[in-house]
């Protein structure tokens, strides 16, 4: 490739410019360079993800029709609302809840993925991948036939061990349940994939010690692989906090918030203030709520993925 | 694999010698037995799709057994895909991805480039901002980006809520932090060696691009690409909220509003819907696995 570029002219050409233009007009080239080509993508993000974040505080100081400022009438407004904290207390549950579960079930999964033999591991990984693969909003559908009041095929299944027809998303308890069940089952694949990348970087000779110092299976997970994949759960974990409180297909399409707001989260609760009731500042002032738990999400992942950068 | 070096030292601390194979016989079944019961409860969801798909009308309201298909038909597939309104939906999705692909890779390939190479006043900031922008979820922009655009199309006149391209402005935003990241790690990994041999033949910092970087972080490139097409696919909440005429809308949203009629499901043709819009990114991850799982996993490894 290298070869390509050598020609009488490219030769030439650096000579040239040096000569003419020094040394430091040529560094200076370089940065100026440098600035164009990342202008592009500064101008994204400061047009199109700075601005409107800040422009979502400005707005959750308005009232309705936007003409007046309210400062923090919305705030208050919202803070009076017994729904607010019904959703405050519903983000949490199923933020938290979800990721547990994932973070486990990835665990478990990958664990039994890195235990068959190499030849048939990219077979099953593919299969348990799938999930993820499904865009979200697809897949809900699917779940949300499967759940279906009248013709849902896990109660027919049920039946025959002689559970009653469960109502998966009719009441408030299983309507919870249903929305975390299709949350894991979308976001577990993820963890799995991430645990075995890092299984697969543990030193064999670590385990070698550990037996040979008599460690059973547990402490052989207590100490060698939970130590060395520590960053690598952290990181994982916090991601899919951030994606799972910011969640917004699944619980849309699945039950839309009902039954009676019992399980709408911050960006469902969003929507349906600010786009489907038309009143934006509200739903500005519901999603500037999600902010603190994501800062505090995002300032532990960039020191772990910094940590982790040094290391290597 | 580990587990087998394991076993075959686990005799010095147990006396039990004979039985060293056994349990890891049997530690390997259990593996099986619970990786099918996974695997069972990770596809059941695409395989009902694909039974109901394959069902009429009245055999879906039947009260047969719901896990088998009695008599197979492809009329919901003729349905769906002799419909000028799906296929309206179908080609606005692919249009949007293909074009937020394009505009991804032109804005995050040079972007690397230079963050990972030329260290200029800031770049260190600027890479972690491209990070933190990648964290920043759809569900808190959605609001204050509607307002934005409604606005332009009052100041302007310029008319872009409610028309499917206004997607190209938007998906950028949630592909382009990731796939430069990723691509930064890519070039970083790159020997220094390779570029400094260019420059000193003589090749101008477009021609190390083009002819050192881009054609040796290709793996790095493909799972970026495939990274971008899929989120831009998949995306649901933006066109929900930017886009409500029949003619605009992606195949997401225009499954969910349109085969959903008031109260009337229509499962057959949702579900057959739903597997023709899940099969692009199923397809791309059939064939190209391996690099969709590099890009899954180099968001948190590379950095």
């Amino acid at each position: 490739m290298v070869d390509a570029a050598i020609g009488e002219d490219a030769i030439a050409r650096p000579r040239r410019a040096v000569r003419r233009r020094g040394l430091r007009n040529a560094l200076k080239r370089k940065s100026t360079t440098a600035f164009l080509l990342t202008l592009p993508l500064i101008l994204l993000i400061a047009l199109l993800v700075v601005y409107p974040a800040l422009y979502s505080v400005h707005l959750a100081t308005l009232n309705k029709s936007m003409q007046r400022f309210v400062g923090f009438g919305n705030f208050e407004f919202l803070f009076k609302r017994d729904t607010f904290w019904l959703v405050v207390k519903q983000s949490c549950i199923f933020a938290v809840t979800a990721v547990v579960f994932k973070a486990l079930i990835g665990f478990i999964v990958a664990h039994f993925v890195h235990n068959i033999p190499a030849k048939g591991q990219r077979k099953w990984r593919g299969m348990l991948l799938v999930p993820w693969v499904i865009p979200p909003a697809m897949s809900t559908l699917a779940w949300l036939w499967l759940f279906d009041p009248s013709y849902s095929a896990f109660n027919y299944t049920l039946a025959f061990f002689g559970i009653g027809p469960i109502p998966w998303t009719g009441d408030a308890a299983w309507a919870r349940f249903s929305v975390i069940l299709v949350n894991v089952w979308y976001g577990a694949p993820f963890f799995m994939i991430m645990y075995l990348a890092s299984l697969k970087s543990v030193p064999d000779q670590l385990y070698e010690a550990a037996a040979i110092d008599g460690a059973n299976w547990w402490q052989r997970i207590w100490y060698v692989t939970l130590p060395m994949m520590r960053n690598i759960i952290a990181i994982t974990t916090l991601f899919s906090l951030i994606v799972t409180f910011a969640n917004f297909d699944i619980v849309r399409i699945l039950t839309a918030g009902g039954p009676l707001d019992k399980t709408h989260i911050f960006a469902t609760w969003a929507f349906r203030v600010g786009i489907e009731g038309s009143d934006i500042p509200l739903g500005a002032s519901v999603s500037l709520f999600m902010v603190p738990i994501l800062a505090v999400a995002a300032i532990f992942i960039l020191r772990d993925v910094n940590k982790r950068g040094n290391e290597s | 694999m580990s587990t087998m070096t394991v076993d075959k030292a686990g005799p010095t601390r147990n006396v039990k010698y004979g039985s060293m194979s056994r349990d890891r016989a049997w530690a390997l079944r259990w593996s099986y037995f619970f990786l099918t019961l996974f695997a069972i409860f990770s596809l059941v969801p695409p395989l009902y799709m694909l039974i109901t798909s394959l069902k009429g009308s009245a055999e879906i309201s039947a009260a047969t057994n719901p896990w088998w298909v009695f008599h197979p038909t492809l009329e919901n597939y003729i349905g769906l895909l002799t419909s000028n309104q799906f296929l309206r939906f179908f080609f606005n999705s692919a249009m949007v991805s293909i074009v937020v692909v394009i505009i991804t890779m032109l804005i995050s390939i040079p972007a690397a480039f230079a963050l990972s190479r030329m260290k200029f006043w800031g770049s260190a900031t600027l890479a972690t901002g491209v990070f933190l922008t990648y964290l920043i979820p759809d569900s808190l922009l959605f609001i204050p980006l509607f307002k934005m655009f409604a606005l332009i199309g009052d100041v302007t006149g310029i008319q872009l809520i409610n028309r499917w391209y206004v997607l190209l402005f938007i998906y950028p935003t949630l592909t382009v932090p990731f796939c430069t990241w990723i691509m930064i790690g890519y070039f970083a990994s790159i020997p220094k060696e390779l570029d400094e041999a260019a420059i000193i033949d003589g090749a101008s910092w477009l021609q190390t691009l083009t002819r050192i970087f881009i054609p040796v972080a290709l793996p790095g490139l493909i799972a970026a690409t495939i990274f971008a097409f899929t989120v831009s696919w998949a995306q649901f909440l933006y066109p929900l909220v930017f886009t409500t005429s029949a003619d605009q809308l992606v195949l997401p949203v225009g499954i969910v509003t349109t085969l959903i009629k008031g109260d009337v499901f229509n499962w057959g043709q949702i579900m057959t819907g739903a597997l023709l819009g899940a099969a692009p990114p199923l397809i791309i991850y059939a064939f190209l696995m391996d690099y969709y799982i590099a890009g899954l996993t180099a968001g948190a490894t590379k950095g």
